[in-house]
């Protein structure tokens, strides 16, 4: 490897870029950075924050579910910490947390570039989604109360209750320009910042996939963003544009809101997907199966995903010719997300599968996303959503699209690249058992609610019939498993920090152009900007190393 | 076919070339758009009934282009940018038409 | 923080700042494209409620004065011709005239706003504003129409704010020569933006003035 060999010049960056010598000193040095790797782990502390708040909530919600009646909050409680647990995953933790962490941290050293496009609008982007973080945490303190209108908003009720819709609303919209910014930015640097030799098609997948993830994030989040501030001027002046006692039509809003939300769920789990792609080939040892289906279909699923926006109103009023076209145009989707899944499995196919903690995520991904998807497909059928819609059934799909399928692949991107970021190695076996216990825990509490919905156990209420308990026992037990898996695997890896050995340059034996530096990385990534002559996922160079190692 | 796309770019190089017409293409460009302007105006005037809309429209889409085109030197400029303006409008009107498949359907 | 002694702060400043002309242009462009969907989603609103209630929108439109929302797209037009010809001027190396053509552009886009101002001061004064006494008479379509007109117009002329701003920055960068004949992108950004909130004023100009 050539950053094996000691430096020539030892002034030239030998040291990492936790400990460079930089313009501002302390803590300054983090808060007015332009570096994406320092920005990267300033999303990554932030999102795990706020990923523990809102999971502290969903096991308060969990355990008033425990008994039927009051469990151990009243009903407006209830309806303020399922909105809470809603809006801090959605805003705060899904959507950023796959490319603004891994993106920040990677895209650039994948693509052999020194840095993103625009450092400084980098910056500026954490800087929103701080900002956006603290008017969120604001408005749950001030004005009339927590929200409780769900993360969806839904007029009219949103511009009729009097809990502080307008502020939440308006830290949506902050958080929604930061996404437009990076995603602005991630576009103009797989353009511009590619090294020599890397043509589009030798890019690593997760380049490829936060490229689709970037299109949408810069050509769907205008959309809410005006919606949100909509909102806020019906609220302040009555301006009748969504208020049905001045003509306005509710149903244009829920088409404004899910024109943004449906492709944001591909926002969400795009990201993710690129992440699989990296980590697949890397412990199958084996070039990726079919690498331009997936790079195609990554674009795909951003096209497609466009178009299904209607299949959450199936039963809003919408009229019968929209119905049957969304719902046409939503077993579509499923189309691209099975090429990606056949070409995994292609790729571990005959491979030598090393199942490492990430690759163990990995594999509970697939697993926890095939039921995900196979259950949306259900629900995108016209006749049997009408009688799933706002049940638990929604709410188990879901779960297990967006945490078995972004939330899991965090954990597994944490830690595959844990050793890079951080230049620490994590006990594997802690790690390993951990992935055990949160993929139990995740099952057993999900899985139930796919029962109960279907048995009619509707969703967003404080209350039930007595003949669910069984299930929400079970579910709530479940919960317990999972958070106790999740906090394993957390206090592992904050061990790891602390008194971890140290990490070599390429633990793993991957391909891809980040393992070809040094744990963690130079301020300035390579030591000279690479050539790249190969595919991403070559392993032909790769046995002799491994001997190495 | 990406290799194309990977030089054409980077042909353009760091610093932007100068390759924009004169005072004189972009004052015709002006007059232009004031008179279409006043074309449609005028046109407002006359009692077109259902058409009145699409002549308004057709006419502001005319002029945008003289402006993207010329002020923004869309034409001159790569054609990287067009097919990003082309996926970005597309969106735009993809949506539009499934919103109307609801609205003008509804019973 | 541990530093190490020969490190120097210049070169790692100096890793972040490279000059690229065609990434800031995309930046710009993909920034457009924000602004397209962002007016995007209102432009479907308005179609949405203008097929809903057409009587109600044709009945509402006879209330705006066609001549002087006309004069404002002369002038919103003009302004965008001085922008381009300022970026002709500062290409053939003359900075005083293109400093002339962006005044001009500014003073466009402030006679546009004054114009605003008397505009939605008229409509006030009539009563015609959200939930106001001449407002809550009218008919539903009316009500929509003019939510929708103020919205629009109104975060329009916000973009009219923003783009002078940019401007303005741009002019100072002008006067100290960071922006020269051979490095003139932030002009050509800047004059971007304010061609797309042109643009945007090309189509609210037929839709709210001249229905009939």
């Amino acid at each position: 490897m050539a950053n094996g060999t000691i430096a020539v010049s030892p002034h030239t960056a030998e040291v990492d870029f936790y400990n460079v010598r930089t313009k501002h000193k302390g803590i300054l040095s983090w808060l007015l950075t332009i570096d994406h790797k320092r920005i990267g782990i300033m999303y990554l502390f932030a999102v795990v924050f706020f990923f523990l708040v809102a999971m502290t909530i969903g096991v308060f919600m969990r355990l008033e579910m425990l008994t039927p009646g009051e469990t151990i909050m009243k009903p407006q409680t209830y309806n303020s910490l399922f909105t809470l647990h809603g809006v801090i995953m959605i805003f705060l933790f899904i959507i950023p947390a796959v490319p603004a962490v891994f993106g920040n941290f990677f895209l650039p050293i994948q693509l052999g570039a020194q840095d993103v496009q625009f450092p400084k609008l980098n910056l500026l982007s954490w800087y929103l989604y701080v900002i956006g973080a603290v008017l969120a945490l604001t408005s749950l303190f001030s004005g009339g109360g927590i929200m409780d209108t769900g993360w969806t908003f839904y007029v009219p009720y949103s511009i009729r209750t009097t809990t502080n819709v307008s502020l939440s609303v308006f830290a949506a919209f902050v958080l929604g320009f930061a996404t437009i910014l990076t995603g602005l930015n991630f576009i103009t640097t797989i353009h511009r910042l590619r090294c020599p030799g890397m043509t589009w098609f030798r890019m690593p997948l997760f380049a490829w996939a936060l490229y689709a993830t970037s299109w949408i994030q810069v050509l769907a989040t205008p959309v809410i963003g005006i919606t949100l501030i909509l909102i806020i001027l019906e609220r302040a002046f009555g301006i009748g544009i969504f208020d049905p006692a001045l003509g306005g039509d509710p149903l244009l809003y829920q088409h404004m809101f899910w024109i943004y939300s449906h492709p944001a769920v591909y926002i969400m789990i795009l990201p993710a997907m690129g992440v699989v792609s990296e980590i697949i080939p890397t412990f199958s040892k084996k070039a990726i199966f079919g690498y331009v289906p997936i790079a195609i279909s990554s674009l795909g699923i951003a096209l497609v995903g466009y178009l299904v926006w209607g299949h959450h109103m199936f039963s809003s009023g919408i009229s019968d010719t929209s119905r049957v076209i969304f719902s046409l145009l939503t077993f579509f989707v499923a189309l691209p997300s099975g090429i990606k899944i056949f070409n995994w499995v292609a790729t571990m196919y005959k491979g030598s599968i090393e199942v490492t903690a990430p690759m163990l995520y990995v594999l509970l991904f697939i697993f926890i996303f095939s039921i995900g998807g196979l259950t949306g497909l259900s629900l995108g059928a016209l006749n049997t959503d009408l009688h799933l819609t706002d049940t638990y059934f929604v709410v188990a799909h879901f779960h297990y699209v967006m945490f078995g399928g972004m939330g899991i692949i965090f954990f597994a991107a944490l830690h595959y690249w844990f050793p890079k970021m951080f230049g620490k190695m994590y006990n594997e076996k802690v790690a390993k058992t951990a992935a055990i216990w949160i993929g139990i825990g995740f099952n057993m509490l999900y899985f139930p609610m796919f029962i109960m919905g279907y048995l009619g156990q509707p969703r967003r209420y404080y209350d039930y019939l007595p003949e669910f308990q069984k299930y929400h026992i079970f579910s709530t037990v479940g919960s317990w498993v999972l958070v106790s898996g999740i906090l394993i695997m957390y206090i592992n890896l904050a061990i790891a920090l602390k008194r971890g050995k140290k990490a070599p340059d390429n633990p793993w034996g991957g391909t891809t152009l980040e393992w070809k530096t040094s744990s963690p990385p130079i301020m300035e990534n390579f030591k000279e900007i690479p050539t790249v002559t190969t595919g991403p996922y070559d392993h032909s160079n790769m046995e002799s190393q491994e001997v190495k190692k | 076919m990406e290799n194309n796309h990977l030089t054409e770019e980077h042909n353009d190089g760091h610093v932007a070339e100068a390759h924009h017409p004169s005072y004189g293409i972009n004052i015709l460009v002006w007059i232009g758009l004031l008179s279409l302007t006043a074309i449609t105006v005028a046109v407002a005037g006359i009692n077109l009934g259902s058409l009145a809309l699409t002549v308004a429209l057709v006419i502001a889409l005319v002029k945008s282009m003289f402006v993207i085109n010329f002020f923004m030197h869309l034409k001159f400029d790569n054609k990287v940018f067009k097919i990003f303006l082309g996926i970005c409008m597309l969106t735009f009107i993809v949506v539009l038409i499934l919103t109307f498949f609801d609205l003008t359907f509804r019973n | 923080m541990s530093y190490n002694s020969d490190s120097s702060v210049q070169e790692i400043q100096e890793v972040h700042i490279h000059r690229d002309d065609f990434g800031s242009k995309m930046g710009m462009w993909l920034f457009l494209f924000t602004e397209i969907l962002l007016f995007g989603g209102l432009f479907i609103m308005y179609a949405g409620y203008r097929y809903l209630y057409s009587d109600g929108f044709a009945a509402a439109a006879t209330e705006l004065d066609v001549l002087l929302g006309t004069i404002n797209t002369v002038i919103l037009l003009t302004s965008s011709l001085t922008v381009v010809l300022s970026i002709v001027a500062l290409q053939k190396n003359n900075k005083q005239l293109s400093l002339f053509f962006l005044w001009v552009t500014v003073l466009c886009g402030l006679i546009f706003l004054v114009n605003k101002y008397f505009e939605w001061g008229a409509k006030f004064h009539h009563g015609i504003y959200p939930k106001g006494p001449a407002l809550q008479n009218m008919s539903e379509g009316e009500v929509l129409y003019f939510g929708l007109y103020f919205v629009m117009t109104g975060l329009h002329g916000l973009h009219i704010v923003v783009g002078l701003i940019f401007i303005g920055y741009v002019m100072r960068q002008i006067q100290k020569d960071v922006i020269t004949s051979v490095n003139f992108q932030k002009l050509e950004n800047s004059g971007l933006y304010w061609h797309l909130v042109d643009i945007i004023w090309i189509f609210l100009f037929p839709l709210f003035y001249l229905i009939h």
